[in-house]
C-alpha cells in the first residue's frame, strides 16, 4: 500500500489521523492523499514520519502541526497556525496562511508561497520558515531561534522582543518591536538566505534582503529600559 | 520643659505605613516593580473561614478510625478514552523545572506517585526525573511553549492548557537569569543567564473558540486518549468556566490568588485576582448551571494548605484540588536548616544574606534558595535530595488524607466526595457572601437571602 487516498466530504477527521499515526508510523503507506478538506481543522496532526500528505485544497487551523519528520503540502490556503510547534519535517502552503503560521517552531522548514497573517512565526524556536509574500503584524515576536525569510514587506513590530532568531526580509518593514534592529548582511547571511529561498523553490537576489535581529537589550532587566519589556 | 525637651511625635500614618514607603523608596532607587516568589501575603477570606457542621442527632457519623471513607478520585472522564485514577484528591500543582531544582521535581514525582496522586510539569517542559519518578504526570501547554514537544504530549497521562494562573492572572511568567543554568536554557531553547520573560497569551490561539480547536488538535495528536484540563486564574471565574466547558475541557482548574509562582511582580500577586473561597463558589455555579456538574470535574488550587482545607474545597464542590506552596513547605521551604547526610545543618546565614530570615523569605526568583528548593545551583540544589525530599512530601499528603477522611467521617460520609455545601457554615460576612454558605448560627447568605 504505497498510496492511500482519504475524502473527508466522507471520512471523519478522526480516521484519516488515526491512519496516519498507526498504519503511515508503521511504513505502510508512504503517500497520502486528501481531498475535499474544505477547511476542517487539524488535519494531519502530530504526524511521525516520512510519510508525504497532500492536502487538496484550503485547511483549517493547525494543519500539520507538531509534525515530525513528515512532508506535507496544502494545495489551497491554510488558517491559523499551519505547522504550529512542527519539529522537523516540511509544510509547504501553496496559497496563503492566515495567524501563528509557524508558531513556536522547533524545526523543519514551512514555505508559504502567498502571504501569511498576523503573528508568523511567534515564539519560533528554530527550523525554518519562507514566505513568498507579505507577513502581517508582530511576525517573529518572541522568536528565540531559527530562521525567518520573508520576500515581501513586514507589518508592524516586526521581531518584537526577538531573541536569536534571525529575520531576512526584502519588502518594506513597516516598523520594529523593541529592541529589534537591522543589521548588515554578511556573506553568510547571503548564502543562508540562497540555501533556503532554493529549498523553498524560490528566485530572489539575497542581496535584495535585509538581516533583523536582536540588539539584546532587553536580555536583563533595566530601568533604563523605558517600558519596553 | 522647654521646647527643645518636648518628646518627638510618633504617630505612624495609616496610608503611608512603613512598608509603604519602604515601597516608594524601592521604585525611586531602582526604578523597577518588585519581582518575588512565592503567593498573597495580604490578609484574604479563606477556607479558615468556614467549619463544617459534624454528626450529632440529625446527621449519623461513621466510627471515626475503622469505617472505609473512600477517597478515589476519577478525573477526566468527559471524553478522554483514559481518565486519570487517582487514590486521593490532592494533586501537585505544576511548578516549572527551572523554578525548582531536579532534585525537586524528582521528590515530587515519588511522593506523589507513593501517595497515590498526580505530579504536573510546568513552564519550561518536562524533565526525565520527573517523567520516570511519576506514575501520573499531567503536562502542561503553557504560552510560552518552553520545551513543548508532541512526543512529551504522548508520554503525559494528561495535558493542562495553562490560561492563567492564580498568582498573575493576565501575566506571563519570568525565570531570572540567575536560574536559566545551562540545562534550562537548552530545554527552553534560550541563551543562559538571561532574565527570561514568557508570554502571557498562547501563540497559537485567541479566545475560546479557538481554544476548542487547539484543544481539538492535542485530542487529535493524542487519538482522544488523554483527559485534557484547562487552568484558569482566578477573576471572571463564572464565565471562565463555562468558557472552559464551552472549549471541550475534561477537567477544569481554578486557581485562587492565593496561589504561588516563583517569581512575578509583587503588583500582581497581592492587586490581581479573587480570593480561592469566591472562586470555587463561581466556577461550581457555572457547572451547575451547564448541568456539567460531574460530567466536567473540578481542581481548585491556591493556599490549599491542610486537610481541612482539602474537605473545605470538597465540601464546596471541588472533585480534587492542587498544592504548590504547600508542598514545597513540606520539602523545607521556609525552614531553618536542611538535612543532608543525617544531621540537620543551619541556613539561617544564607537567607541573612538574601535579607530575609525562615518563615519570610518569598526569594524564590533569586535562584539562592536556602534549602536547595528553588535553585539551580548545584551546591544549593544538593541541600535537598529526592530521597529526603519525597518522604517528608509523602507524609504530609498522608496526614491531609487522613485529616481529609476524619472530617468526612464525622460528617458521615463513607466517600470524601460526598462532602456537600450543607456540612459548612461561615464565620465571617465576607466568607458567607463569598462562598454563598450560611453565617453560623443563622440561614443567611449574604446577597442570597434575607436574614
Amino acid at each position: 500500500m504505497e498510496r492511500m487516498s482519504f475524502d473527508l466530504a466522507q471520512t471523519p477527521l478522526r480516521e484519516l489521523n488515526a491512519f496516519l499515526h498507526r498504519e503511515a508510523s508503521a511504513g505502510r503507506v508512504k503517500q497520502v492523499v486528501v481531498t475535499h478538506p474544505d477547511g476542517a481543522h487539524n488535519i494531519a496532526v502530530g504526524l511521525d514520519c516520512p510519510v508525504e500528505v497532500e492536502i487538496v485544497g484550503h485547511a483549517g487551523y493547525y494543519a500539520g502541526g507538531m509534525n515530525k519528520l513528515a512532508s506535507i503540502t496544502v494545495t489551497g490556503s491554510a488558517g491559523t497556525g499551519v505547522a504550529e510547534n512542527m519539529m522537523s519535517g516540511r509544510v509547504h502552503v501553496k496559497g496563503f496562511a492566515s495567524n501563528g503560521a509557524g508558531a513556536s517552531m522547533h524545526g523543519g522548514l514551512l514555505v508559504i508561497d502567498g502571504d501569511a497573517g498576523l503573528r508568523c512565526g511567534i515564539s519560533l524556536k528554530g527550523g525554518d520558515i519562507v514566505v513568498g509574500g507579505s507577513v502581517g503584524s508582530f511576525s517573529a515576536f518572541m522568536a528565540q531561534a531559527g530562521r525567518m525569510v520573508i520576500c515581501g514587506d513586514a507589518g508592524d513590530a516586526l521581531g518584537d522582543s526577538l531573541y536569536e532568531a534571525v529575520l531576512y526580509v526584502k519588502g518594506r518593514i513597516k516598523s520594529l518591536g523593541a529592541d529589534a534592529r537591522i543589521e548588515a548582511m554578511t556573506e553568510a547571511d547571503h548564502a543562508t538566505v540562497k540555501a533556503l529561498l532554493d529549498a523553498a523553490g524560490m528566485a530572489h537576489d539575497p542581496r535584495d534582503f535585509k538581516r533583523v535581529a536582536s540588539a539584546r537589550n532587553l536580555y536583563h532587566w533595566n530601568a533604563d529600559a523605558d517600558q519596553e519589556y | 520643659m522647654s521646647s527643645h525637651d518636648k518628646p518627638i511625635a510618633r504617630e505612624a500614618s495609616y496610608g503611608y505605613d512603613r512598608q509603604t514607603l519602604d515601597y516608594i523608596r524601592h521604585a525611586a532607587a531602582h526604578g523597577l516593580y518588585e519581582i518575588r516568589g512565592m503567593g498573597a501575603k495580604r490578609a484574604l477570606p479563606n477556607f479558615d473561614d468556614l467549619v463544617f457542621l459534624g454528626a450529632s442527632l440529625s446527621r449519623y457519623p461513621l466510627e471515626g478510625y475503622r469505617e472505609k471513607c473512600s477517597t478515589k478520585t476519577v478525573l477526566g472522564t468527559r471524553f478522554a478514552s483514559k481518565p486519570i485514577e487517582l487514590d486521593i484528591p490532592i494533586t501537585i500543582a505544576g511548578m516549572s523545572f527551572g523554578s525548582l531544582s531536579a532534585n525537586v521535581k524528582e521528590a515530587l514525582g515519588r511522593a506523589a506517585s507513593e501517595a497515590g496522586t498526580s505530579t504536573t510539569t510546568g513552564d519550561g517542559g518536562m524533565t526525565e526525573e520527573e517523567r520516570q519518578s511519576s506514575k501520573t504526570l499531567v503536562y502542561q501547554c503553557l504560552p510560552s511553549r518552553y520545551g513543548f514537544n508532541p512526543d512529551d504530549v504522548r508520554r503525559a497521562d494528561a495535558i493542562e492548557m495553562v490560561i492563567g494562573q492564580g498568582a498573575k492572572p493576565g501575566g506571563g511568567g519570568m525565570l531570572l537569569g540567575q536560574k536559566v543554568s545551562a540545562r534550562v536554557a537548552q530545554m527552553r531553547t534560550l541563551p543562559p543567564g538571561i532574565d527570561q520573560r514568557s508570554a502571557c497569551r498562547h501563540p497559537d490561539w485567541t479566545g475560546p473558540d479557538d481554544l476548542a480547536i487547539k484543544i481539538q488538535e492535542l485530542r487529535e495528536l493524542t487519538d482522544w486518549e488523554k483527559p485534557i484540563y484547562v487552568k484558569v486564574g482566578a477573576t471572571r471565574t463564572f464565565n471562565d468556566v463555562k468558557l472552559a466547558v464551552h472549549a471541550g475541557a475534561d477537567v477544569v482548574v481554578v486557581d485562587g490568588m492565593q496561589g504561588g509562582t516563583a517569581a512575578t511582580q509583587t503588583c500582581f500577586i497581592e492587586h490581581v485576582g479573587i480570593p480561592t473561597l469566591a472562586a470555587v463558589r463561581q466556577a461550581v455555579d457555572a457547572l451547575e448551571d451547564l448541568n456539567m456538574k460531574g460530567t466536567v470535574q473540578l481542581i481548585v488550587s491556591g493556599g490549599i494548605r491542610s486537610g481541612p482545607d482539602v474537605a473545605k474545597a470538597l465540601a464546596m464542590g471541588a472533585d480534587a484540588v492542587s498544592i504548590g506552596q504547600g508542598v514545597l513547605i513540606a520539602l523545607g521551604c521556609n525552614h531553618d536548616s536542611y538535612f543532608r547526610n543525617g544531621a540537620h545543618h543551619d541556613a539561617t546565614a544564607d537567607y541573612a544574606a538574601l535579607g530575609t530570615a525562615p518563615g519570610y523569605c518569598h526569594h524564590c526568583h533569586t535562584g539562592k534558595c536556602p534549602v536547595g528548593i528553588t535553585t539551580q545551583d548545584d551546591a544549593l540544589a544538593q541541600r535537598l535530595t529526592p530521597e529526603v525530599g519525597a518522604r517528608h512530601l509523602k507524609n504530609y499528603l498522608k496526614t491531609l488524607t487522613m485529616e481529609l477522611t476524619t472530617l468526612a467521617r464525622a460528617c458521615g460520609k463513607q466517600n470524601v466526595h460526598h462532602l456537600e455545601p450543607e456540612d459548612l457554615v461561615a464565620l465571617t460576612v465576607e466568607a458567607a457572601a463569598m462562598a454563598r454558605i450560611p453565617l453560623a448560627g443563622t440561614n443567611w447568605i449574604p446577597g442570597a437571602s434575607a436574614i
